[in-house]
């Protein structure tokens, strides 16, 4: 079987629409995405696990349940890929790290279940950076995804790889997690859309812990509409997750207008920094916005510049703690040391942990320790509630806040992975906005020429808290109004030929 | 103690020195609450069940799995606040208290630091004395570790998650018996409201002392932790070595041997403490908010509801109970001395209205049985009898049916058979025989032989006569009305002999 021809043409949406429509089966999708995987992924190294053979008999459940005309599921048949810090019941979840090298969960997580509940088909689990700590995905302990517009390139991170699988068109969804932006800077780094919500509005239960007061479960669409679509599954009340707000699913707006909207923006988001280039691809999609009906109103975020600094503090503090559990005890890989208990634990996390892994436990462990505690991490919260303040004040005479999601196009593989802080910075304009808990997404606005390659740039729109509905709604006007989604199809030739196979 | 008397006052004082010492004890108790399910996940908990088989993603740290708080645990924790008349604060937080052991599964404990649910309150003890609390906070408990399976460590982490409690006092006592009778009054207070069972043996109680001495007028002196205290009686017995321990310390003179701020474990069969750990190795455990729970709140309405869940307790039911039912002191302090007791006497009362005669039955016969180690039952919730037959059982002897020592063998038999009184009394043809004829028969056969009795009798001495009971009541296998009996022997001697 060689599949629906045109599976790599289409998103989300139009892929239940033809499955639904019996221009194509639920099969037909599985066996072309599997066919992409199969051409384009040892280039690509997005997925670490595909899961061939239950994404088949899945796939043939689901044409049968059509075929007795049940109701189709809001996803009916398309194929999704996960983070490896997700949870499902007996599938490979090792978080980048060799420390869970092995480790299936024994349970399924709540936001992975609406979506099979919905039809959707999980086909595989993708790379990332270690437990997601990292901007580039080179911070796994397994493979190292690639930009599918440059190979040379990095996918962004830490959701490198289920960026990747979808930039690449392996699968039209995926989910990533966006602690600091590993969604949304990925997702402009590769071209397509990327959605961190609301703190709050997706369960956190069964994504692997990072920084807990900042993780949302974050998806990776083609299209804005599509995105909109999987927030109204998967977001909502969970019994599971006390810091889940007790809210019903995210519900799309009707209205096809930005007319009227404020959009805020920021001057300290366009300071030094900012590629030119960059820089003129993003004041263009605003122009945009303008010329939609959109109003500009210039705005300060004055307290940006303590973001990546606070956000190091906050995350690793809560990072240390979430990752004592990996000891060796209960899961993963075990080294011995001397025989003692604290030998063995000790030995273990030696081994199992990565350099980047360790240096933010140690970080984590030192603003946390006594005597430090409050010139750090209590400090880092007084900030952080500066910065939440920030926004408030801006949000008191703006609709949304426009700016870029990275300074910069896709960088170089290895460019930046033997200076921290250069690849902490990277984050600089999706870091402010996680530590406020608001919802922001990642829209393609055009492309750049790199190395004499085209290289996306994303527009990052943010809203007030609880407004995800509105920010999605004006990714999808600002989306429907250009043609960047179509620009965007110019894959790097080496990926092309690849799909050709 | 060799070197020191006990003084009729607080303290000791010295024999050597005639400094009057005196000691400064805190306690830290550890409760676990009588909850369906854990602290943060639905698992049940049941002391003794097969390892690691009460667990799930929560409770064995599975990555990815989150807490969420049980809210019949913060209602119990309440209830005991309100009973310990402590203050509940509105607004309340978890914080993370971290260090790696292999039964502490996450690497964290959820505990309470800077804002416990409740401050204050105190125990007021039998003999008069107030003890302060300073707080009471909500944490989840640890597994276990096995260490006794040669060089392997066995994790059980079915307790991992299980409701605590962890009350902490002011130093406000002095000796080991206030210790002692704080902790007897602390578990008494906590099995009526219904929030732990206290039992130190199955761990659902566990306690922790801080000790000093100081000379009479000084400043508090430097204070030693004890752990591993595995009985009240351990507490009790381990606070006097440690007191003994720390007074010699000071009055060697050799400042290197005075106590130092530290940790020390008790041993109960040499009845001695050592060194676990001193202040220099103490943990950091970088406590920080819980961010995976939100902080909550406790409103006045939910405090109010607690309050009137809260039962009865023992003291007020001890003066009630002496008030209304004219027990004795003692046969109240017995009664009330468990919940599950009180309620069963109270149960039984409200059947036959006899709560004196029921009171003499619970303390002198139930309660012993109990305590008989060939008896299967051995807490009141496991009699396998309802107080209905209790009820029956103190009938059949206030009305003479049968006879009190015949009671005693009822009773026996209802703890071996479970049958009622009654169907005991009928198949043992234990009912007392008050016809005369048959009575009569049986006298005469003990007075064969019997003359220096007859004799005594006949010569006024009628107290004689009790010889010939034991006869008689043998002959009747304890059925035998005793009262008749005497009077027919009488009778007899005195007429016809
Ligand atoms: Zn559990």
């Amino acid at each position: 079987m060689s599949g629906f021809a045109d599976y790599a043409r289409l998103d989300a949406t139009a892929l239940r629409e033809a499955i639904v429509s019996k221009r194509t089966t639920a099969s037909q999708v599985v066996e072309a995405a599997l066919a992409r995987i199969a051409a384009l992924d040892p280039e690509l190294s997005a997925f670490s696990t595909v899961l061939a053979d239950s994404a088949r008999a899945r796939a043939k459940e689901l044409d049968a349940a059509l075929a007795r005309g049940e109701p189709a599921g809001a996803l009916c048949g398309v194929p999704f890929a996960l983070k490896s810090n997700m949870c499902v019941e007996g599938v490979e979840a090792h978080c980048g790290s060799k420390i869970l090298a092995g480790y299936k969960p024994p349970y399924t997580a709540p936001f992975v279940q609406r979506l099979l509940d919905e039809g959707a088909i999980l086909v595989g689990m993708t790379h990332m950076d270690e437990f997601a700590m990292g901007s580039s995905g080179e911070n796994s302990g397994y493979a190292v995804a690639k930009n599918p517009w440059d190979t040379s390139r990095t996918p962004g991170g830490s959701s490198s790889g289920s960026c990747a699988a979808v930039a690449a068109r392996m699968v039209p969804l995926s989910l990533g997690s966006d602690t600091g932006g590993s969604v949304r800077q990925p997702a402009a780094l590769c071209g397509i859309v990327g959605f961190k919500p609301t703190y709050g509005r997706i369960t956190r239960y069964g994504l692997v812990a990072f920084g807990s007061s900042l993780d949302q479960v974050s998806p990776f669409t083609r299209s804005a509409r599509d995105m909109e679509l999987v927030l109204s599954v998967i977001s909502g009340a969970d019994e599971h997750d006390s810091t889940c707000l007790p809210l019903p699913a995210i519900d799309p707006e009707r209205s096809d207008s930005i007319r009227g909207l404020r959009i805020g923006v920021p001057k300290e988001y366009f300071a030094s920094g900012l590629d030119a280039d960059v820089r003129a691809k993003v004041e263009g999609a605003i122009a945009k916005l303008v010329e939609l009906g959109a109003a500009t109103v210039p705005i300060e975020l004055p307290h940006t510049e303590y973001a990546i600094p606070t956000y190091y503090v906050v995350a690793t503090a809560e990072a240390s703690s979430n990752l004592a559990r990996y000891d060796g005890i209960r899961y993963g890989p075990r080294t011995n040391g001397d025989g003692s208990l604290q030998s063995m634990i000790a030995a273990t996390r030696e081994a199992g942990f990565g350099p980047e892994v360790k240096r933010r436990i140690l970080l984590g462990t030192y603003v946390l320790s006594s005597g430090y505690y409050d010139a750090w991490y209590v400090r880092a919260l007084k900030v952080r509630r500066l910065i939440r303040h920030d926004f408030d004040e801006a949000f008191k005479s703006v609709d949304l806040i426009a700016c870029p999601t990275s300074p910069t196009a896709a960088f170089r593989l290895g460019e930046k992975t033997d200076d921290p802080v250069a690849m902490y910075l990277s984050d600089v304009m999706t870091v402010p906005t996680s530590l406020a808990g608001l919802p922001a997404v990642s829209v393609p606005c055009g492309t750049v020429t790199l190395g004499g390659k085209q290289l996306p740039v994303g527009l990052q729109l943010i809203g007030p808290s609880l407004a995800d509905a509105r920010v999605l709604r004006a990714a999808r006007v600002f989306e429907d109004a250009t043609q960047h989604q179509r620009e965007i199809y110019a894959l790097a030739p080496s990926v092309r030929e690849g799909a050709a196979r | 103690m060799s070197q020191t008397t006990t003084a009729p006052t607080i303290g000791f004082v010295s024999k050597k020195t005639d400094v009057r010492w005196i000691p400064v004890i805190g306690l830290e108790v550890h409760c676990q609450l009588k909850t369906e399910t854990k602290l943060f996940c639905s698992c049940r908990y049941e002391f003794g069940a097969s390892p690691n088989t009460l667990t799930c993603p929560v409770c064995t740290a599975q990555p990815g799995a989150l807490p969420v708080l049980n809210r019949e645990a913060l209602a119990l924790a309440v209830r005991v606040a309100v009973a310990l008349g402590a203050n509940v604060a509105p607004r309340t937080k978890f914080d993370r208290k971290n260090y790696f052991y292999c039964d502490l599964p996450k690497g964290y404990q959820i505990s309470q630091f800077d804002q416990p649910f409740c401050t204050g309150g105190g125990l007021t003890l039998p003999s008069g004395k107030r003890v302060r609390l300073t707080r009471i906070h909500l944490e989840e408990d640890a597994g276990k570790a096995v260490h006794d399976r040669g060089d392997m460590t066995l994790v059980d982490l079915n307790r991992a998650g299980v409701p605590l409690i962890e009350s902490v006092t002011e130093a406000d006592m002095q000796t080991s018996d206030e210790a002692y009778e704080y902790l007897t009054s602390l578990k008494e207070i906590l099995q009526y409201a219904g929030a732990s069972d206290c039992d130190m043996e199955k761990g659902s109680l566990r306690c922790d002392v801080n000790v000093s001495v100081h000379p009479e007028g000084e400043g508090w002196r430097t204070k030693v932790e004890l752990k591993n205290l595995n009985s009240f009686k351990n507490v009790k017995d381990a606070i006097e070595h440690e007191i003994e321990r720390q007074i010699e310390a000071y009055e060697s003179g050799d400042k290197s041997k005075f106590p130092v701020q530290e940790t020390r474990l008790y041993d109960a069969t040499t009845q001695t403490t050592r060194t676990m750990r001193s202040k220099e190795d103490a943990h950091d455990y970088r406590y920080f908010p819980e961010p995976d729970l939100v902080p909550f709140h406790v409103d006045a309405a939910f405090v109010e509801q607690q309050r009137t869940m809260l039962p009865e307790l023992a003291e007020a039911r001890r003066a009630r109970y002496q008030r209304d039912f004219g027990l004795s002191p003692y046969d109240a302090g017995v009664i009330t001395g468990s919940r599950a007791v009180a309620d069963f006497f109270e149960m039984v009362v409200k059947l036959n209205g006899n709560a004196k005669e029921t009171a003499n039955w619970i303390t002198n016969g139930v309660l012993a049985n109990l305590s008989d180690p060939t008896i299967p039952a051995k807490t009141i919730d496991e009699l396998p009898f309802r107080p209905h037959d209790l009820a029956e059982l103190v009938e059949l002897v206030t009305n003479h049916t049968i006879h009190n020592n015949v009671g005693r063998t009822v009773l026996r038999t209802m703890f071996e058979t479970g049958k009622s009184p009654k169907q005991i009394v009928k198949e043992q043809g234990l009912e007392q025989v008050s016809d005369e004829g048959q009575l009569e028969k049986w006298c005469r056969e003990a007075l064969v032989g019997k003359d220096k009795v007859i004799a005594d009798v006949k010569s006024g001495k009628t107290k004689a006569v009790a010889a010939l009971m034991g006869p008689v009541m043998k002959a009747s296998k304890g059925s035998a009305n005793p009262e008749l009996v005497q009077k027919i022997l009488l009778r007899i001697i005195q007429t016809e002999m």
